[in-house]
């Protein structure tokens, strides 16, 4: 393992809804970054991607984020990945409306 | 307006019948997302940050009431209740499941409507001057030769696959409200020196990263020649224009790098050879069109109550004076309704909203409607008399504010809050710059300026054109904004030059309010607009305050 690797969680979008998902350890796929696998090594998270990828039937464009560990879990790092675990900004709308979030 | 006849209704059913398959087969697992991919954008479908977004074209920008409802339905049915109008004359909805997409495509046929080409490297919807029909100073209304041209351009085989996407837009006034000449290809109806009409056209122009105005292959194509002129065009561009870059692959790079005298000449050469398979099939049908887009039966009505309503309310005669054009007919007017409230999300317009506008456009604007790439939606037909009634009724919905080719009137994308591609958010800072100058009771005395945002290099916001363009990009993980100052949307397009470096997130708002401020200060009278005082001056001044000296040395 390198020590300059940056954690990282397996992300996608839901095939049906396209909602924004996460993989977790247990290879299921979840709507809250907090419960995504943290990924601490470069190996393990790239044989994590291509179990992820391998599942074209239920999620799209499977990639890795870089995240930090949070309270919570996993907390994105990339701007672009806290607007995707939360939702557009100029509406209630996407994950930040949906009961049992927590604020990222 | 063109209706479609029983090909169009067999072929957009066909069509939809098609991908609904190809959704089914795509959810059981038949297909792979590599498979589908193409597919579901040959139909309008992507995929976004928060969920799947339908693009569904508005042709020429024009509706009716019974469309808008149906825009309206759709949105409350399979979407979240609104949709989001776009600068390429498009509605897009941000929410819909995979499994509804094949209904709400059938729904849309129901009214004429579909989402075909409105994305992929393809001829997308051919947009043009949403004034057409009604504008004083046009030669003629433009839509039948755009609706020629979506009909040529709609699933034509040989310009399925492009090089890369290719953006026709049309118009017909001295004054260009189409931004025709940042269109791969664009057509200006004019007339020669004899009085006969024909076309300009204009090739390779486009924003995007690397911005270039539309120059002149054809300075009067005679009418007949329109189709096989400009199949000509695309064919040319189909084989010259480069495919192994995609960020090289627009009309604009092939005729930088080729120049127009090849270009032409090629044309000339492809354009002898398919002319004579035109015969006259096009004109009979562009003949009938113009019959489709016949100007309204004009009423004739007593204008006191406009009159009185103008000098008693002044709430309704700030609207009167800053959201109307003037119409070919002198008793009516062009009304356009702000789809930019303070505060609220440009171009976003509610199921309730769209369902007033198609009441109100049924009931007083001869039951027509445009979308303007400016994001906001034209009554293009409203006699005097009916403007109070149709102003009390827009209020209602918060759709009458006065605000049209004010700072307010921001052009934004969607940005980093719906878009896959964005660098950055474009919506909050509009909705920001808009409050912020609401607050400051400012909006008005400041005067004409276009604001226009884009959340990515590709220019979906039209930022290079703006007086003032903001252009928000990722700079080390951070959103950063850009600004460029002079640009110019109109006849006399002009691409902005950058300010310097980028303003943050919390420093845009801020930066845009300084450098308004000082065009107060600078300007010589109420009468000079923000671009007259750019260009009188330059950038200097400008620079000067948004960049105090210490922070220009620190950037450099």
């Amino acid at each position: 393992m390198s020590s300059a690797f940056t954690p990282k969680v397996v992300t996608a979008n839901d095939l049906e809804c396209g909602d924004v998902v996460y993989l977790t350890a247990g290879g299921q796929w979840v709507r809250q970054h907090r419960d995504a696998e943290l990924l601490l090594d470069a190996d393990h998270a790239a044989a994590r991607l291509i179990l992820a990828e391998a599942q074209h039937g239920q999620i799209v464009g499977a990639y890795l984020a870089d995240a930090i560990t949070g309270q919570h879990g996993p907390k994105p790092v990339h701007f672009r990945e806290v607007f995707r675990a939360r939702g557009p900004s100029n509406l209630f709308h996407g994950k930040q409306s949906e009961q049992n979030n927590v604020s990222i | 307006m063109y209706q479609y006849n029983d090909f169009d209704t067999g072929f957009v059913k066909a069509r939809n019948a098609q991908f609904r398959d190809q959704v089914a087969r795509r959810i059981d697992g038949s297909l792979t997302e590599d498979e589908f991919k193409p597919l579901r954008l040959m139909n309008g479908l992507y995929l976004q940050l928060h969920a799947y977004m339908l693009r569904v074209a508005i042709p020429y920008g024009t509706l009716n009431s019974v469309k808008m409802r149906q825009l309206a339905m759709i949105a409350e049915r399979w979407d979240k209740g609104y949709g989001h109008f776009t600068t390429r004359q498009n509605i897009q909805y941000n929410w819909p499941r995979l499994s509804d997409v094949p209904d709400m495509l059938d729904a849309l046929e129901d009214v004429g409507m579909h989402a075909i080409q409105t994305s992929g490297n393809t001829i997308r919807n051919v947009t043009s001057d949403h004034f057409s029909g009604a504008a004083a100073d046009e030669i003629e209304d433009p839509r039948p030769i755009a609706e020629l041209l979506r009909q040529w351009s709609t699933d034509h085989p040989e310009f399925q696959f492009l090089g890369r996407k290719f953006k026709i837009a049309v118009g017909a006034s001295t004054h260009d409200r189409a931004v025709l000449k940042a269109h791969d290809l664009a057509i200006r109806v004019v007339q020669n020196d004899t009085g006969e009409t024909g076309y300009e056209v204009l090739i390779g122009g486009g924003l995007g990263r690397t911005p270039m105005i539309g120059q002149v292959i054809n300075g009067f194509l005679p009418r007949p020649d329109l189709l096989p002129y400009v199949e000509a065009v695309l064919s040319v561009y189909n084989l010259l224009g480069r495919r192994d870059n995609k960020y090289k692959a627009r009309i604009k790079i092939t005729l930088h790098e080729n120049g127009m005298d090849k270009i032409r000449a090629l044309v000339a050469e492809r354009f002898a050879g398919i002319k004579p398979q035109f015969g006259g099939q096009d004109q009979a049908l562009l003949a009938q069109f113009q019959r489709d887009f016949a100007a309204p039966d004009y009423i004739t009505a007593p204008l006191e109550t406009f009159e009185a309503a103008y000098a008693s309310d002044p709430g309704f005669a700030s609207w009167v004076d800053t959201n109307l054009a003037a119409h070919k007919n002198p008793d009516y007017a062009i009304a356009t309704i702000s789809l930019k409230a303070h505060g609220q999300t440009p171009g976003d317009a509610t199921s309730e909203q769209m369902r007033l506008m198609a009441d109100v456009a049924a009931e007083f604007s001869h039951d027509e409607l445009r979308i303007s790439h400016e994001q906001n939606v034209i009554l293009p037909h409203v006699h005097k008399s009916h403007l109070p009634a149709v102003h009390a009724r827009l209020k209602q919905l918060g759709l009458a504010t006065a605000n049209i080719g004010l700072i307010s009137d921001i052009i934004a994308c969607p940005g980093m809050d719906y878009c896959a591609l964005a660098t950055a958010r474009s919506i909050p800072v509009a909705q920001q710059i808009a409050t912020r100058f609401d607050e400051l009771k400012l909006e008005h005395d400041i005067g004409a300026l276009k604001i226009k945002i884009s959340g990515c290099i590709n220019a979906c916001g039209h930022h290079h054109v703006g007086h003032i363009g903001i252009l928000g990009l990722d700079r080390a993980g951070v959103e950063s904004y850009q600004i460029t100052l002079g640009g110019d949307a109109t006849e006399t397009t002009t691409i902005g030059t950058r300010t310097g470096p980028g303003f943050s997130y919390d420093e845009i708002l801020p930066a845009i309010e300084r450098l308004v401020l000082e065009y107060l200060d600078l300007r010589q009278d109420r009468d000079e607009a923000f671009i007259d005082t750019y260009r009188r001056l330059g950038a200097a001044p400008f620079k000067a305050i948004l960049y105090p000296e210490g922070r220009v040395k620190n950037a450099a």
